[in-house]
């Protein structure tokens, strides 16, 4: 990846991103049917995108996983 | 309210029951989500090395603590679209963020989100100057796009979260903001500078837009 691949991949943004509030409303939901094995990101296409390029969203996502995994 | 799983609605009943047994399952929950809050923390180390020890046990009963009480305030909200245990857990891990955001400026209070370490851009953005004369052009063509088309707000984000590494929700709680705010303006502030540098003729015109 070049110099400029990489400042294309830095300034990306999804127009399917529907932002923080929205995902974090709906995480519950989202995780268990990941946790179940479902079509979450079909389901939720917007959350995915969101998850997939916010950090903070993304570990939220990832805990809550673990907890509901590992409980 | 339409639970369906078994399991919820125990939680559900145990909570909203008589005295006792609201007692039994509030004293329950908490033990559930204290050992959530300090499975979450212990998980979050890498990207929070500066918390342990009686400082992390005493974060995650913070967390514990709000999160049980948002959880019994808003009981009657839970409609059943997830397990019960699943939706409680959510609050005690939106908790842990919040509190990790909190704790980050007790552990750096000589970071400064007026600092613009601009230095640190060609890094940040993954472009080394060092490469090409071209790549150095392109580094000051990002800098221009700052300067001329961000708000104050998204360059002082942008500045903060980019180019100081400043965790997002430490930024949430320096400007006593939602994390969908600063995301917003970090957003914003992404496509502003892809636009210019279109324009510009640095980058192409296709590729993911705006939202």
């Amino acid at each position: 990846m070049n110099g400029r691949e990489r400042l294309e991949r830095f300034l990306g943004t999804d127009p399917a991103d529907i932002g923080c509030e929205e995902a974090m409303e709906v995480l519950h939901v989202y995780v268990d049917l990941v946790a179940a094995g479902q079509d979450a990101a079909g389901a939720y296409p917007g959350v995915a995108a969101h998850l997939a390029v916010c950090g903070p969203c993304g570990a939220d996502f990832e805990g809550l996983l673990a907890a509901v995994t590992q409980a | 309210m339409s639970v369906r799983d078994p399991v919820s609605v125990e939680w559900i009943a145990a909570l909203t029951g008589a005295a006792a047994e609201r007692a039994q399952g509030e004293a329950r929950l908490h033990e559930m989500l204290v050992r959530v809050a300090l499975g979450e923390l212990r998980r979050r180390r890498a990207t929070a090395p500066w918390l342990a020890g009686v400082e992390l046990d005493d974060v995650a009963h913070q967390a514990a603590a709000d999160a049980m009480l948002a959880i019994l305030r808003k009981l009657d909200s839970f409609r059943g679209e997830s397990r019960f245990t699943t939706w409680a857990y959510k609050f005690v891990i939106l908790e842990v963020s919040a509190k990790l955001g909190r704790h980050y400026w007790r552990v750096h209070p000589q970071v400064s989100l007026e600092a613009e370490s601009w230095e640190r851009l060609p890094d940040r953005i993954g472009v080394d100057p060092g490469e090409h004369a071209e790549r150095a052009d392109l580094v000051r063509a990002v800098r221009h796009a700052v300067d001329e088309t961000l708000t104050a707000h998204q360059r002082r984000v942008f500045s903060a979260v980019v180019l100081d590494a400043v965790p997002l929700d430490a930024v949430v709680e320096r400007y006593g903001t939602n994390r969908n705010a600063i995301y917003k303006a970090l957003f914003d502030a992404r496509r502003k500078i892809r636009a210019y540098l279109v324009a510009a003729g640095y980058l192409e015109r296709e590729g993911r837009g705006g939202r």
